[in-house]
């Protein structure tokens, strides 16, 4: 994306929705007494309040912002998906081992059968039983609790990568379009260059040069190459947003009164770029989920014992004309798990920038 | 405070010039001006002609690139504020100096909560902690007259209308109980029966705190009924300097004659309104002479030709004109036949 992304464009227009959302009543009704100026006033020595009578609460921006979400079907399906997908992945393995004893890297010890991988709800005898609602993989594992503990780690990854990235992409930003002249040209041109490498490539090169022994240790260093990389676009949009912001009135207001310029940026002028920084987050979180199946499936990512969604469609792959629901459980949920996560992005922007929309 | 012979503003010679493409733009062009302790002075003149630019300089808040202030001093309790270091400047910015803008609208946080504003000015100067801080804010409210001060703290801007928007903001100026207040057109972005709370608003609070005013305006009514001194500036330059009754009764340069003509009178009868013909000249372009003399009615060729003088008419009123003697004297006769 770069600067004229219409994203940014149309969230400039921010401000102003928050100027227009349920406004107080402008013509309140006012004190006949104090509209008549003259020595009188003066002599009276009081100040006469406003009489607003009754006072219509105005909703926030953000009270609004839900209500458009709730009414965008799409978005409230993809919340409700990542909602239960992200609760049964984190309580799920724990469940089942509580229920059956089955861990996600549990090997039946005892089967001493060839083929270890079972269609989806088939026992060992070949009779129908819960014991694995998604089969079991090719060590005999069950396939259900693997796929849930991989949700944990593809979701465990995307949302650390995409909060290095708000950490890094938002500071990153804001100073460089606060600051502005040589800096922000220099910052910007760095952003560029990195932006220019083929990101792939240098998250291979990352992991393959300081390639870690434990499965625990190659996850932090898949967490570094993906934040790593993923904080770029952030920084534009942000960078965007406060070159437009800080030429408002209110920053020279706060300069005015004597605050330094580190609080101006992140605490006037950060928090007026939220509304896009969120949605664009939302959206990181399935882009950086995805890079990683992608690494993962290439090798490069998480290593067995410990999966993510990624790994597993990898060794299912390989296996795709014999055992498919090795390769479909995983994969679907993935997909499932990707789309809803991009409705929901969508819905928010939408829903914290109306004028977007076209329709 | 220091010797500073009861003057608690003194800017000499200011000049702020712009580099842009067209040119170096003067936008403040040798001004001074004195300001006492306790008073009011107004500084009027069309758009453009260096009204905001002097005091966004006075508290060195010039965007820097393109402005820069080139020379002059600014004397505040005779200690010049363009010598100090950036951080004293922010001390005085908010605790001794504080600012109010034209647009409420915009001038307010639209992400923070009327609290958080407020209570930031003084925690930062006065080192509040949080509960004083808030207490403060509501009692800042309560002082502009918003009612349910202690309810609406919490709001947001959008919650408020836009007189309520500029008491907040002169709540927020005054919370510091600076010795300076700069207003800069605070009632132009408001309707006028809201610009006549604000201004009685701001001449109530400014008796009660004794803190000295500068109002930045373009409308003369304004600048009679709220000010002690006025001074017209025109091109980045002063063309006339007096006290607000001296002016309004007897002014000496033929812009300001024709700024006071240009008010409707709703006296008189219904007729053409008067203008200033032409527009403000291009201050990246100035001609070598007299900036007013393509607009004005009495210009002759040395208007063209030559710079005009700074005259002094009276110890306390000075004009920049050629003619200033002779357009002072015209006006006496103009006071005496219309008192």
């Amino acid at each position: 994306m770069d600067d004229n992304d219409p994203k940014i464009a149309g969230d400039e227009k921010q401000s102003e929705l928050v100027w227009g959302l349920d406004v107080t009543p402008e013509a309140s009704p006012v004190d006949p007494g104090v509209i008549a100026v003259g020595p009188e006033m003066a002599v009276a020595g009081d100040v006469h309040p406003i009489d607003e009578g009754e006072f219509v609460r105005g909703s926030s921006l953000w009270r609004d912002a839900w209500r458009r979400l709730l009414k965008n079907k799409l978005a409230v399906f993809g919340l409700v998906v990542v909602v239960v997908i992200s609760f049964a992945a984190i309580t799920g393995p724990a469940i089942i081992k509580a229920v059956s004893g089955i861990t996600p890297d549990y090997i039946p010890t005892d089967d001493i059968r060839l083929v270890k991988s079972f269609p989806p709800f088939t026992g060992p005898e070949g009779k129908f039983s819960w014991a694995h609602p998604m089969g079991t993989d090719n060590a005999g594992r069950d396939q259900f609790a693997r796929v849930l503990q991989g949700g944990q780690i593809s979701l465990f990854v995307g949302i650390i990568s995409t909060l290095v990235s708000l950490l890094i992409g938002v500071s990153y930003g804001a100073i460089a379009g606060y600051v502005g002249g040589r800096v922000d040209n220099l910052m910007m041109r760095i952003v560029d260059v990195l932006y220019s490498l083929p990101y792939v490539i240098l998250v291979i090169v990352l992991l393959s040069m300081f390639r870690s022994q434990t499965a625990r240790g190659q996850l932090v260093l898949l967490f570094v190459a993906l934040g790593s990389v993923s904080w770029l676009t952030m920084a534009r949009i942000v960078r965007g947003q406060v070159l437009s912001l800080k030429n408002q009135e209110f920053v020279l207001a706060a300069r005015a009164t004597g605050v330094s310029t580190p609080r101006i940026i992140f605490r006037h002028l950060v928090p007026n770029t939220l509304g896009p920084v969120i949605v664009y987050a939302t959206l990181t979180i399935p882009q950086v989920m995805l890079t990683e199946a992608f690494l993962s499936f290439l090798g490069f990512g998480v290593q067995a014992p410990l999966a993510s969604w990624g790994s597993l469609a990898a060794d299912g792959a390989q296996n795709i004309a014999i055992f498919p629901w090795q390769l479909i459980f995983p994969g679907v949920t993935m997909a499932l798990t990707l789309f809803s996560l991009n409705f929901l992005g969508d819905g928010l922007r939408d829903a914290l920038d109306p004028q977007m929309r076209t329709d | 405070m220091s010797s500073s012979n009861g003057h608690l503003l003194e800017v000499k010679n200011l000049r702020t010039y712009f580099d842009t493409e067209d040119g170096v733009v003067k936008a403040v062009d040798g001004i001074s001006f004195v300001l006492k302790r306790g008073e009011t002075l107004g500084i009027v003149g069309e758009s453009g002609s260096g009204k905001s630019v002097t005091n966004l300089g006075i508290i060195r808040l010039i965007p820097d690139p393109p402005g820069k202030i080139v020379s002059g001093e600014v004397l505040f309790n005779g200690q010049d504020i363009l010598l100090l270091p950036a951080a004293e400047v922010r001390k005085i910015r908010g605790r001794r100096i504080a600012m109010i803008f034209q647009d409420p609208m915009t001038s307010l946080n639209p992400f923070l909560k009327i609290s958080r504003q407020l209570m930031e000015m003084t925690q930062l100067h006065l080192g509040h902690t949080k509960a004083q801080a808030y207490e403060h804010a509501i009692k800042m409210l309560k002082t502009v007259g918003i009612p349910d001060a202690r309810e609406r703290v919490d709001n947001y801007p959008h919650e408020f209308s836009g007189g309520m928007r500029q008491r907040v903001m002169i709540a927020m100026a005054l919370s510091c109980e600076p010795e300076l207040l700069i207003a800069d057109e605070p009632t132009t972005a408001l309707d006028v029966t809201i610009q006549a709370q604000i201004l009685e608003l701001i001449k109530k609070l400014k008796q009660e705190t004794g803190t000295s005013v500068i109002l930045i305006t373009h409308d003369l009514g304004v600048v009679a009924g709220m000010t002690d001194h006025v001074v017209v500036m025109y091109a980045g330059k002063i063309f006339e300097q007096a006290k607000t009754s001296q002016l309004f009764a007897r002014p000496g340069n033929p812009y300001t004659k024709g700024l006071l003509r240009s008010v409707p009178d709703p006296t008189s009868e219904q007729g053409k309104l008067y203008q200033i013909p032409g527009s403000p000249p291009d201050v990246a372009h100035l001609k070598p002479g007299c900036p007013f003399a393509p607009r004005c009615e009495r210009a002759e060729d040395i208007c063209r030709r030559e710079f005009p003088p700074f005259v002094e008419l009276t110890p306390d009123h000075h004009s920049l004109c050629h003619f200033a003697d002779e357009v002072f004297a015209e006006s006496g006769g103009m006071v005496s036949s219309n008192p």
